[in-house]
């Protein structure tokens, strides 16, 4: 059997993986459906827990994936794949189709889109904003209300699209919370006479640094907490957001005007991954991730045999996560390939 | 003896294991989306009689699976059953339901046999 | 010959029947309310009568609604009910026409040919014996279709049928064996004597050659008397009571009487007017699309028939209204099922009629008397003045957009406007009413009918069909009610606003309440029609579906909830619209959740095709057009 590898998509965990294969003598073809590599990172300003600047990491990868052992194909979607004996056909768009010894699929995760839950205004009330357009905000250094003035109220809403039956996914993103956190702390830098609030059901703070860097939000940067999840969202004659809430603790609704509200939108399967999936008959989860082999032993694999994953396509991971997840990936890519032979 | 200008109220704490819980059986019973309830206090934010008075569907519900059943038995009169509750719980509990069969638990204490 | 034992039973059937009927008839007028009997007493005098005759023919008889929406279960009805008639109306001209007297005992008619053997030797004779072959062949051609139905329904084009309970299953069997016994009985008879046309006479002409045919007819003569008066005998306690009780109906409901929210004889009628011929359990989204077959209407009406507890039954229920609109009966079977809500708990419901030996009726206890008011929480009142009120309604407001939108239009329109619960208001009492707790929705409608009235409009606009309906009938108001969709025909009408004619292809999902609930089909598709393609769908107007959001039940999990809207939605999406337009925000709601197409209200197409849509912080206008048309066409 040969040694290469077809990696579909180009987002971190693809980027990782395509860089550690090559570097283990694997030839790698990388196919990225946009014209740049670096998928959400590239849209991400500052990364949590220590604010590192995400170009960091896109540096890094970047670096990685230059090597005489890989082929770029950018702009291009893979539209499906099938085995034949012990070899993949990896059709990509414009009818070429790649011939592989093992197919590792990164397809990563799509944001939820917010508009999904109407309640909260989503492209109904100018202000009210995704987690995702506040670090494009942050990325162009321009926090600012639509009519140009400066907001001095700020909410953040978790758990929008997460943890939520209405819109069909009842599993946490688990990086929401701390999302949020690093954000809140990051508009009370960019302007420190604007007043943070958290709305959230649960502080999910399980990572490292996670709660030394809540309590920071706290003690550095005074953001408020209030925990109750916000129900509806109005304007009011001034044209300012209203966010309607239980503040629970006290047992008690809660009216609070808002200039920005930002919704801590969850992550999801991604579509094309969902169509691949179906496409190549790869099992699913309830919450529509690729359902890996072994939820210990055998997150990197699914249920066909040569076909492995990386990254967000099996389950919500930060960076590092990611990042390790891949490298697993890598490993037992390196192995099948080593027995098949 | 000596006094601490206050004094212990009975009401104050919650006496888990001499309160009360059938009612909550009763209605989980037949309402079992009730165990659902993650406290995120939707309901209650969005309740159109919760606009007007303390009525709490967050509260209530709580407040049943602790069997402090005195304190709901009033209030639960107050919903006006509009059912925007429904579509706002991230958990699909039937909150509706919750308080039309409860209801009927308390009617069932108060000795009119349902 | 003109008396044999073997009548006995049918008499004393026949006899029972009769009097039973006239006892029962007094019992329901006397109970009737004074108005209804002056209906009563004016029906039978007026047109009505007439009316109720030919509905009689129609319905009863040749069962024209069920032959239109199912030929071959309206053709086993049909042979069944109109042929017995024939059978009877020709068979009595026989035995008058043809007997030594001229005016006989009824059951020398049903048994004539015993009584008459050898009839049907002369030509005339012979072409009568012809056509009461005829009439018979044709009801045993039902019959044949009514034994395959118990054992596969889908025979008759039908998913399920009804299930039956032992005295009913006495009844059915009695019933069965009425014409095939009398085939034999008269086969044979007619086969020791030589007479019979082509169906008696041949069958009669062969079993006749290997039997002897005169003395087995006679215990067939027997068995005919006998499952006739069991027939007859079982009637008032089982299922089959339908057939008389439905020609009362026909003209207790052609003299203006209706089902009203009160337990009465009306609604006793109704209900043992269902025969259970389970066309409500075919129209049922809860039965085919979430599997829950014990709640649909002919099960509720055979629950209150049979004292039954009702709860589920009552309460799992969209509320929707198909039912309604398919029994080929026309019972009101929603107001109906409200009765039973309101009754709450089943002690409550019935009551033996001292009269003992008839049936268990529905009453419902006048409430108890709670002490003090469940809302006195309500704020005082404050109301500014107003041409035209507008009430979002609780659900419009966790749909902003739609809310958004019908500012944005109010605005464009010029009218002097106001918000009635900008900020949430008082529920309008429906969700309460749907419940079956009257008396605390009372209170609401109290509260809201104020505010109304000191508000002065004219017209109060809504865009909730829950509240819309609720608004038009059980509020007592000066100002017309419209449906947001209907305030926007009018106000395109008016020429108040322009629109453009949009390139989009959608389909139109008929809410419940505003549709079957409130008759409103027409202004919301004429919007439609104004602004985009409509594409015709399977479901459309008095077909439509529920969305599975439906506040009328209060019982049904989520998850099912869920699997009915991705049902109505596939359905509404199979010729993949650009949009799937709805008129309620719940619809609309519901409908998001289940679809990838975009689910849009009425009014927010209305603002995409708004020709000079000023923003949303456009001052409200303060100018002088009124609405000064009278209320919109289909309010008429």
């Amino acid at each position: 059997m040969g040694r290469h590898v077809v990696v579909i998509g180009g987002g971190t965990a693809g980027m990782e993986a395509a860089g550690r294969l090559a570097r283990e003598g694997v030839s790698v073809t990388l196919v990225e459906k946009g014209n740049e590599l670096g998928g959400h990172l590239r849209d991400w300003y500052h990364l949590f827990p220590n604010r590192r600047s995400s170009d960091e990491v896109l540096e890094y990868l970047r670096g990685l994936v230059s090597h005489q052992n890989i082929l770029l194909m950018k702009g291009r979607k893979v539209t499906g794949f099938s085995r034949k004996g012990d070899e993949f056909a990896v059709s990509v768009e414009n009818g070429e189709t790649i011939n592989a010894d093992a197919v590792l699929l990164a397809t990563g995760f799509d944001l939820f889109r917010s508009e999904r839950k109407e309640e909260y205004g989503y492209g109904i009330y100018d202000n009210v904003i995704s987690s995702a357009d506040l670090e494009a905000m942050f990325r162009k250094n321009e926090l600012k209300l639509v009519n140009g003035n400066k907001p001095e109220r700020i909410g953040f809403l978790h758990c929008v699209g997460s943890r939520d039956e209405k819109a069909g996914n009842i599993y946490c993103s688990k990086l929401c919370c701390v999302t949020a956190v690093k954000q809140a702390i990051e508009v009370r830098k960019v302007l420190p006479s604007c007043k943070v609030f958290c709305f959230y059901m649960d502080m999910r703070m399980g990572g490292a640094l996670y709660e030394e860097l809540y309590k920071e939000a706290q003690e550095k940067y005074s953001v408020s907490f209030i925990r109750g999840k916000v129900s509806e969202v109005a304007v009011n004659i001034q044209n300012r957001l209203v966010a309607k809430v239980e503040d629970t603790l006290v047992g008690r609704p809660l009216k609070m005007e808002l200039d920005i509200l930002v919704l801590m939108a969850g992550m999801e399967m991604s579509e094309d991954g969902i169509r691949l999936a179906d496409e190549a008959k790869l099992k699913r989860g309830e919450n529509r991730f690729f359902q890996p082999a072994d939820h210990h032993f055998g997150t990197n694999m699914g249920n066909i045999k040569g076909v492995f994953y990386a990254g967000t396509c099996t389950a919500p991971l930060n960076i590092t996560e990611t990042i390790s997840h891949a490298r697993g990936a890598v490993m037992e890519i390196v192995n099948y390939l080593n027995q098949e032979k | 003896m000596e006094k601490f200008g206050f004094s212990l109220s009975k009401a104050r704490v919650i006496n888990y294991d001499a309160n009360d819980r059938g009612i909550v059986r009763y209605i989980i019973e037949r309402e079992p989306s009730l165990k659902l309830c993650i406290e995120c206090g939707c309901c209650t934010a969005t309740c159109t009689t919760g606009n007007f008075t303390d009525f709490s569907l967050r509260e209530i519900h709580i407040l049943l699976k602790r069997g402090e059943n005195e304190q709901v038995r009033e209030k639960i009169r107050k919903c006006m059953l509009c059912g925007k509750c429904i579509l706002v719980c991230p958990r699909g509990v039937n909150t509706r339901n919750v308080i039309s069969v409860a209801k009927q638990a308390f009617r069932k204490t108060e000795g009119y046999e349902l | 010959m003109n008396f044999d034992p073997f009548v006995i039973p049918f008499n004393i059937g026949l006899y029972f029947i009769l009097i039973y009927a006239v006892v029962r008839c007094i019992i329901w007028f006397r109970e009737l309310s004074r108005p209804d009997k002056l209906r009563l007493q004016r029906g039978f005098f007026g047109r009505a009568f007439g009316q109720s005759l030919k509905e009689i023919f129609l319905e009863s008889l040749i069962h024209r609604k069920i032959l239109k929406s199912n030929p071959r279960l309206g053709y086993m009805h049909m042979s069944l009910a109109f042929g017995w008639f024939l059978l009877i109306v020709f068979g009595t001209i026989e035995a008058n026409i043809f007997s030594e007297k001229h005016l006989n005992h009824s059951y020398k008619a049903i048994f004539f040919r015993f009584f008459h053997p050898d009839h049907g030797k002369t030509f005339f004779e012979n072409s009568y014996a012809f056509l009461m072959d005829l009439i018979l062949a044709f009801i045993l051609s039902g019959l044949l279709i009514a034994v395959i139905k118990r054992f596969s329904s889908r025979v008759v084009g039908m998913k399920k049928t009804t299930r039956l309970k032992p005295l009913d299953k006495i009844a059915l069997t009695s019933l069965c064996l009425i014409f095939p016994s009398r085939l034999i009985a008269e086969s044979l008879t007619c086969g020791a004597y030589g007479t019979g046309s082509f169906l008696t006479g041949s069958l009669g002409k062969a079993l006749a050659s290997f039997l002897p045919a005169n003395e087995l007819a006679y215990p067939f003569w027997w068995l005919y008397s006998l499952s006739l008066g069991t027939f007859f005998v079982l009637l008032p306690l089982t299922r089959y009571l339908h057939i008389p009780t439905e020609l009362f109906l026909i003209f207790m409901r052609n003299s203006g009487i209706r089902t009203g929210d009160k337990p009465g004889t009306y609604s006793e009628v109704e209900v043992h007017s269902c025969s259970s011929c389970g066309m409500c359990i075919d129209v049922c989204q809860l039965g085919f699309t979430t599997g829950i077959n014990t709640i649909q209407a002919t099960y509720l009406m055979k629950g209150i028939r049979n004292s039954d507890e009702l709860y589920d039954v009552a309460h799992n229920c969209l509320m929707c209204g198909r039912c309604d609109n398919i029994c080929p009966v026309g019972i009101e079977i929603s107001p109906i099922r409200m009765i039973v809500r309101r009754a709450e708990g089943k002690e409550y419901m019935y009551e033996n009629t001292s009269k003992g030996y008839f049936r268990n009726r529905l009453t419902v206890p006048a409430p108890k008397q709670e002490a003090g008011t469940s809302y006195d929480f309500l704020p005082r009142l404050r109301q500014e003045k107003t041409d035209v009120l507008y009430f979002a309604g609780c659900m419009t407001h966790l749909t902003p957009s739609v809310k958004k939108a019908m500012v944005r239009i109010l605005d464009a329109s010029g009218l002097n406007w106001s918000f009635m619960d900008e900020h949430g208001g008082v529920c309008c009492g429906r969700p309460l009413m749907l419940a079956g707790n009257d008396r605390e929705a009372r209170e609401l409608t109290n509260y809201n009918s104020q505010l109304i009235e000191k508000s002065g409009a004219q017209t109060l606009v809504t865009s909730c069909p829950i509240c819309y309906k609720v608004f038009r009938e059980s509020y007592y108001l000066d100002a017309e009610v419209l449906h947001h969709s209907q305030f926007i025909k009018s106000i395109i009408d008016e020429g108040f606003i322009d629109l453009n004619f949009l390139q989009k292809r959608v389909t139109y999902h008929s809410p419940c309440e505003l549709g079957r609930r409130s008759g409103v089909y027409y202004e919301p598709r004429e919007v439609i029609k104004h602004v985009a393609t409509l594409e015709a769908t399977a479901f459309d107007d008095e077909n439509s579906l529920c969305c599975g959001g439906s506040l009328g039940n209060i019982m049904l999990s989520r998850d099912k909830r869920q699997k009915i809207a991705e049902d109505v939605c596939s359905k509404l999406t199979e010729c993949s619209p650009d949009s799937l337009i709805t008129a309620c925000p719940l619809c609309k709601k519901t409908l998001s959740q289940a679809t990838g197409t975009r689910v849009m209200d009425i009014a927010e197409l209305a603002v995409e095709a708004l020709a000079d849509t000023p923003g949303l912080k456009m001052p409200r206008s303060r100018s002088k057009k009124k609405l000064l048309k009278e209320p919109a066409t289909s309010l008429r």
